[in-house]
């Protein structure tokens, strides 16, 4: 399969990377409608997420990258089914989930499960923490509530907060303490796959580390699969086996986290790499960089072609009338980008120049 | 870029809110020069007074709640503190500029940009109307926005986050001001984005002499553009060196923690450093160590007495009791 490429609307082979695979996205779309006037009508679609394919696999962290609005958070969103695909398929462990009935997506549920990133917005203020975290066990399960407070204390326990405090509100919990609340929701089930929603985005960066190395120790201990979304590369490398690179609804590039950041191809992970600073000083004056000229064009109008082309620097006519293949360049590293094998797509010689 | 003579010398400032739940000691003591042309970064986390203490210098924060209770500030031989209104809002604007995180706050959506910048240059200089609005293209050139003349037909809404703060930056540089400071102007943004503006003030500091003051959380981007570094914890600065120093052998718990949490682009697999414990509370005045319940290092003193602010190097000065190198308590 080491030459297998895919394309729009073509049947997809059925293996896209080695180990277990969890999940199987196929040319998941999710339009969005733009309504105008009293009537609703539809004039227009956010192309939030448009047509990616890729494969999680067992017991890994896929990391999911892209700056504001390129459809990362949409894409977990409908692979949990939380929001419905417009085309395309979601296999969960040899079950497809766009077209399954209510019912047996209700059983499926308690093994996905999702971290949001705002631990304000996304516990009931109104609820105890006992109540927050319990609530899945109530709906899930028939434990009886004795074995659900005690599941309550132990699952506290898990997440480094102490038993006592399930009687207290969200609200007398610092920010990094809700996160590990929300922690602790997300795997009162035994979940099998966790979509981490930027976990760390509203934390302190001395706080981050606290809730990232809380997530490692979980995923160690209960065999947990992430999808991890985040806009901080760095932290993505930190955490990821393998990492999507996401722009405007589509995947860029797709590989190990060692070749991504050492060895990428695309020209927007290029640029993404140079954009990002490093916390070395001499690192900082010595690196060469790709600046991106322009704007990030919207998603409800898209440029023809390759979707990046607007802001590439090696961009040709073929891109503005053909829309890239998302191809595997070598195993195991997928690209959508018609130069991605070419000199000219090596924008810089080395990302980081070490000092 | 080469740093002169001190534009701006701030002692002792300490500012606070009284607020229902009780006074929250934001800014307790802070002190800092900044000289001409210099870049000096303001680290530190959220709620640790960074936005604070650089509006209690040109008074934007509200009072009341807030009061600056003591502290000096000189600028140009005057205390900024005890500026009359009428004084500190010619001050304000033209000789120290003031860019804020989110541009949207401080554009006014009812005005082009091409009125509020002149309207900027007309109200602090004897400019014409005439110049102003070619000092007003020229200025938008000089932040790299294309098409300057077009743009300055333009409302705010109609440009990109990007682009507004490239306004604002415009703005602030309207008067040849002695000093920008900038708070936290590319949090909101896209990295890509960021790394335009970024690259576009690097350009900016080779050709003007303003001196700069950029508060940010993020210490990569401190990195790569601060000639000095100023972290604060709790209202304090607990730690001040020049920036390649501060990187290579911080000497404060908390800026080792801080340096020690960040995973980084360019390495992979080490273990993030926790810091335990929580930011902490403002609410009463600190009788030692801020820092001191996460500190690992912590001793008796670090809780009884509130360690100062003391050189231990060139222009490089650390609030702790405790030397990391010696591993022994400093003798301070
Ligand atoms: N419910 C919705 N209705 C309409 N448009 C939506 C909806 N949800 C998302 N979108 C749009 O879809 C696009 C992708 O949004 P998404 O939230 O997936 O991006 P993201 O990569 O998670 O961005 P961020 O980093 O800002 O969280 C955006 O243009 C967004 O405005
Ligand atoms: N108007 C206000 N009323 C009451 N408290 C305030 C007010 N403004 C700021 N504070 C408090 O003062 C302290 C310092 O706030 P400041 O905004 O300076 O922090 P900061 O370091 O800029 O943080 P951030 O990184 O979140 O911007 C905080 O505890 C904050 O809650
Ligand atoms: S003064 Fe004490 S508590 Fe504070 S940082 Fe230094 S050693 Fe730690
Ligand atoms: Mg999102
Ligand atoms: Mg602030």
């Amino acid at each position: 399969m080491s030459d297998a490429t895919i394309a729009p609307d073509q049947p997809a082979p059925t293996e896209l990377a080695d180990g277990d695979t969890l999940l199987r996205v196929r040319n998941l779309t999710k339009y969005f409608p733009i309504t105008k006037g009293l009537l609703a009508r539809t004039v227009g679609h956010v192309r939030a997420v448009d047509d990616v394919t890729f494969d999680v696999i067992k017991g890994e962290t896929l990391g999911l990258v892209g700056e504001s609005g390129s459809g990362k958070s949409t894409t977990g969103r409908v692979m949990l089914q939380l929001d419905k695909a417009t085309s395309g398929t979601v296999e969960f462990d040899g079950r497809e989930l766009t077209k399954i009935g209510s019912g047996e997506l209700r059983r499926t549920r308690p093994r996905m499960q999702m971290v949001f990133q705002d631990p304000h917005a996304s516990l009931n203020p109104r609820m105890t923490v006992g109540s927050i975290i319990g609530e899945p066990l109530v709906e899930h399960t028939n434990m009886s509530k004795s074995d659900r407070r005690s599941r309550i204390g132990d699952l506290l326990d898990i997440v480094g907060l102490d038993a006592k405090h399930a009687n207290r509100y969200p609200h007398e919990f610092s920010g990094g303490q809700r996160q590990r609340i929300g922690i602790a929701r997300a795997i009162a089930l035994n979940p099998d796959f966790v979509v981490c929603d930027e976990p760390i985005a509203a934390l302190d960066v001395s706080i981050q580390a606290q809730v990232v190395n809380l997530l490692e120790e979980l995923q160690d201990e209960l065999g947990l699969t992430y999808l991890f979304i985040s806009h901080d590369l760095s932290m993505v490398r930190h955490i990821a086996d393998r990492v999507a690179v996401m722009y405007l609804g589509k995947i860029a590039e797709l590989t190990d986290v060692d070749r991504l950041y050492t060895r990428p191809r695309h020209p927007y992970t290029q640029a993404l790499h140079s954009a990002v600073p490093v916390p070395d000083p001499s690192i900082e004056s010595a690196r060469e960089r790709v600046i991106l000229t322009g704007d990030i064009p919207s998603p409800a109008n898209p440029p023809s072609g390759c979707v990046f082309r607007t802001r590439c620097p090696i961009a040709t006519d073929r891109c503005a009338a053909e829309v890239p293949e998302f191809r595997e360049l070598e195993h195991g590293h997928w690209v959508a980008c018609h130069y991605a094998d070419t000199e000219q797509a090596q924008l810089v010689d080395e990302l980081i120049t070490p000092a | 870029m080469t740093a002169g003579n001190t534009v701006l010398e701030v002692d002792d400032l300490t500012t606070r809110f009284h607020t229902q739940d009780g006074v929250v000691h934001a800014v307790n003591g802070v002190g800092f020069e900044l000289r001409a042309g210099e870049f000096l970064g303001v680290v530190g986390e959220s709620g640790s007074g960074k936005s604070v203490t650089m509006m209690s210098l040109l008074k934007l924060i509200p009072m009341p709640p807030g009061e600056i209770v003591g502290g000096t500030a000189k600028f140009e031989d005057d205390d900024l503190l005890q500026l009359a209104p009428d004084k500190l809002r010619a001050v304000r604007g033209a000789k120290i500029g003031f860019i804020f995180q989110d541009p949207m706050t401080s554009l006014n959506p009812v005005l082009t940009v091409g009125k509020q910048l002149t309207e900027s240059i007309l109200l602090h200089t004897d400019a014409t109307k005439q110049q102003a609005r070619a000092r007003a293209a020229g200025l938008l050139e000089l932040v790299g926005i294309p098409d300057p003349i077009q743009r300055l037909k333009n409302y705010p809404h109609e440009l990109s986050g990007g682009m507004r703060q490239r306004v604002m930056i415009a703005i602030a540089l309207a008067c040849d001001p002695k000093v920008i400071i900038a708070d936290e102007p590319t949090t909101a943004l896209d990295v890509t984005i960021q790394a335009q503006i970024i690259e576009t003030v690097r350009e900016l500091r080779e050709r003007l002499n303003t001196a700069v003051i950029w508060i940010t959380h993020d210490l990569g981007v401190i990195a790569g553009l601060a000639d000095r570094v100023m972290v604060m914890y709790g209202g304090k600065v607990v730690e001040t060196a020049p920036v390649k120093q501060l990187y290579a052998e911080p000497q404060h718990p908390y800026t080792q923690g801080l340096l020690g949490s960040l995973p980084r682009l360019d390495q992979k697999g080490q273990q993030l450093v926790n810091i335990k414990g929580q930011p902490p509370s403002l609410y009463s005045e600190p009788t030692g160590c801020s820092f001191a319940p996460r500190c690992p290092h912590a001793f008796e003193r670090c809780l009884n007495e509130v360690p100062p602010l003391v050189e231990v190097g060139h222009e490089h000065a650390v609030a702790c009791f405790w030397n990391t190198e010696t591993g022994a308590p400093r003798d301070v």
